[in-house]
């Protein structure tokens, strides 16, 4: 795990020695130890690897996103946790149980500490709100009194307390994901796993699903694991990332640390979804790659870490007098740090671009020439 | 018509709804189950063993392929073991029994087959067994649809049961084929055909009337 060389990044050596060796160290809430899974050949259709070498761990209360395109093995990753699905070789490490080593009763009785939401909802149409939500609890036997309790208490956690009767059919996606999150509260796991939870519903109740899961891991310290294809839900909130690609982890470790500086091509590419990677096509369209009198020079700086882009073009214009024009900029913010590009215009020939990059290179910002417009 | 046929008439109607109603609940405890099992026991099913799937399934098509008059004198030496006699309408709950469990079993497999198999992997997510799946998800799922196979059988073996009268076994349609056709009664034959009709009617509109309104999929008011 490199957790913790990834802390140090960003951060004065004060608040480093003031971590608490829990946190440098940190207790894992599910470990995945040598993990292969295969899938064998079946009628005709041949096996497949769905994960194979998978080594690493969720920190115990973190909410951490396992991203990666269709097909990269996240589905088989979460069923993992839960006990769905066994390995192929090594061991599932949930709350310090081995829990692919578990089977039948004893599965069972884990399971009730591993809370999941679905995509779909997976809400059973039979039953009112209050009826799903007491479906777990009905499970693990409570009697029907302290059910009863339970279900108001996790309706008005989940803040639709006035939806107790109604049925599925009547509730709205963001209402019926309530539903299965209450639901899939009922029990107080310790791990809440969310696959693809937000992927059917739109932007604004996205937001406000999100939202409601920061707000229990913080209040109820349930560590949650976030299966998604969407830049954006890692981006809100997750603080750690694993990024899955063709079964393998390609990298793992802080949110800020792994988008600001990512290493693997498909970290890049989740990374282009949010902060955009190419230029406005008015813009693309006029560079070209010779100099012509009285033009300017293109330069693209990335922009990475904490306040990195904040001052650069006026501190530029002002230290070395050159009137920059700023093209194009894209920054947003990822775990805290500035994640983005500028694009600029600089006059004044090839002299000035050579000291441009060299004053940037000396701020360890990375920049390029795209090449020249009029 | 006469008190004399109308009584006849009455008596006919009770045979009747005695040997489906009968025959029908049987049907349900037997159907039921082997339906479920059915609709579970394929290869990485709930409760899978693809090769007892198999195994009943091609039983269950026998009993099906097999004409239900044939059926009813083919087991008389079962039914004499089952009943005490071969002849009656008791007897006749026999065949009918036998005839309608695989039938239900099939239409209870569709209807199962139909939940959406999210819930499955839902419930077990949380720890439920296999049992608990069936009995809380499953059946409660499919209800509608088990409702209205449950009428659709009911009507079934009312048309099966026209023809118990070969053994004796009473009812309307036995009426109506031996006062109706072999004594030239064709008020007869009339009467006990618009009895059945209405009886028929009758289960329809209930079944539809119960599954819908223990559908919650659509939404209401």
């Amino acid at each position: 795990m490199n957790a913790h060389q990834s802390l140090a990044i960003g951060q004065p050596i004060e608040t480093l020695e003031a971590i608490s060796p829990a946190a440098t160290e940190p207790d894992a809430m599910v470990r995945f130890e040598a993990i292969s899974k295969t899938y064998p050949a079946y009628r005709g259709k041949p096996g497949v690897n769905a994960l194979q070498n998978i080594d690493f761990a969720i920190p115990r209360g973190s909410i951490t996103g396992v991203i990666g395109r269709s097909g990269a093995g996240k589905s088989s990753l979460v069923r993992l946790i839960n006990g769905l699905e066994k390995p192929t070789t090594g061991r599932v490490i949930v709350d310090n149980r081995d829990i692919s080593a578990l089977a039948g009763r004893e599965l069972r009785l884990a399971q009730r500490s591993i809370g999941m939401i679905f995509q779909h909802f997976n809400l059973l149409s039979s039953r009112t709100a209050a009826d799903n939500i007491a479906l777990p609890l009905e499970i693990a036997g409570w009697s029907k009194a302290d059910i009863r309790a339970r279900v108001t208490e996790l309706l008005a956690l989940v803040g639709i307390a006035d939806k107790h009767d109604r049925y599925p059919s009547e509730l709205s996606g963001g209402q019926k994901q309530r539903v299965g999150i209450a639901r899939a509260l009922a029990t107080r796991p310790s791990v809440l796993l969310s696959d693809e939870a937000t992927s059917a519903l739109d932007p604004q109740t996205t937001r406000a699903i999100l939202d409601l899961l920061a707000n229990i891991n913080r209040e109820l310290g349930v560590t949650i694991v976030l299966i998604t294809h969407e830049m954006s839900v890692v981006r809100q909130l997750a603080k750690e990332v694993v990024v899955l690609d063709a079964g393998h982890v390609v990298e793992s470790g802080h949110v800020a640390d792994i988008f600001t500086h990512p290493k693997h091509p498909i970290t890049q590419s989740f990374l282009a979804e949010v902060i955009g990677d190419s230029l406005p096509v008015s813009l693309a369209s006029r560079i070209v790659p010779e100099p012509s009198a009285g033009g300017q020079a293109v330069v693209r700086v990335q922009v990475r870490g904490a306040g990195a882009g904040d001052t650069v073009v006026a501190r530029l214009a002002r230290e070395l007098g050159l009137d920059v024009s700023l093209l194009s900029a894209r920054i947003d913010e990822i775990g805290g740090q500035h994640v983005g590009s500028l694009t600029l215009g600089i006059p004044g020939g090839e002299d000035a671009v050579t000291r441009t990059l060299a004053w940037l290179s000396q701020y360890q910002l990375s920049a390029e020439r795209l090449g020249y417009v009029a | 018509m006469s008190p004399e046929l109308i009584n006849l008439i009455i008596q006919a109607t009770g045979e009747s709804l005695y040997m489906v109603g009968i025959a029908a609940l049987l049907g349900t405890a037997f159907g039921l189950p082997l339906g479920v099992f059915l609709a579970t026991s394929r290869k990485g099913e709930l409760f899978a063993a693809p090769l007892v799937n198999r195994v009943l399934g091609a039983v269950v098509n026998a009993t099906r392929s097999t004409p239900f008059i044939i059926l009813v004198v083919a087991i008389i030496p079962f039914t004499r073991l089952i009943a005490g006699t071969s002849i009656g309408s008791t007897a006749a709950i026999v065949p009918l029994t036998i005839a309608s469990t695989p039938f239900i079993a099939r239409l209870v497999e569709a209807a199962i087959r139909e939940v959406d198999g999210g819930l499955i992997e839902t419930a077990s997510s949380f720890g439920a067994s296999p049992i608990q799946i069936v009995l809380k998800v499953l059946i409660p799922e499919a209800l509608p649809g088990l409702l209205l196979a449950l009428t659709l059988a009911v009507v079934s073996l009312l048309g099966y049961s026209a023809m118990v009268g070969a053994v004796g076994g009473g009812g309307l349609g036995d009426l109506g084929i031996r006062y109706g056709y072999q004594r030239f009664m064709p008020e007869m034959m009339l009467a006990v055909v618009v009895v059945l009709i209405a009886l028929v009617q009758l289960v329809q509109s209930a079944g539809d009337y119960l599954a819908r309104r223990v559908n919650r999929r659509l939404r209401h008011r």
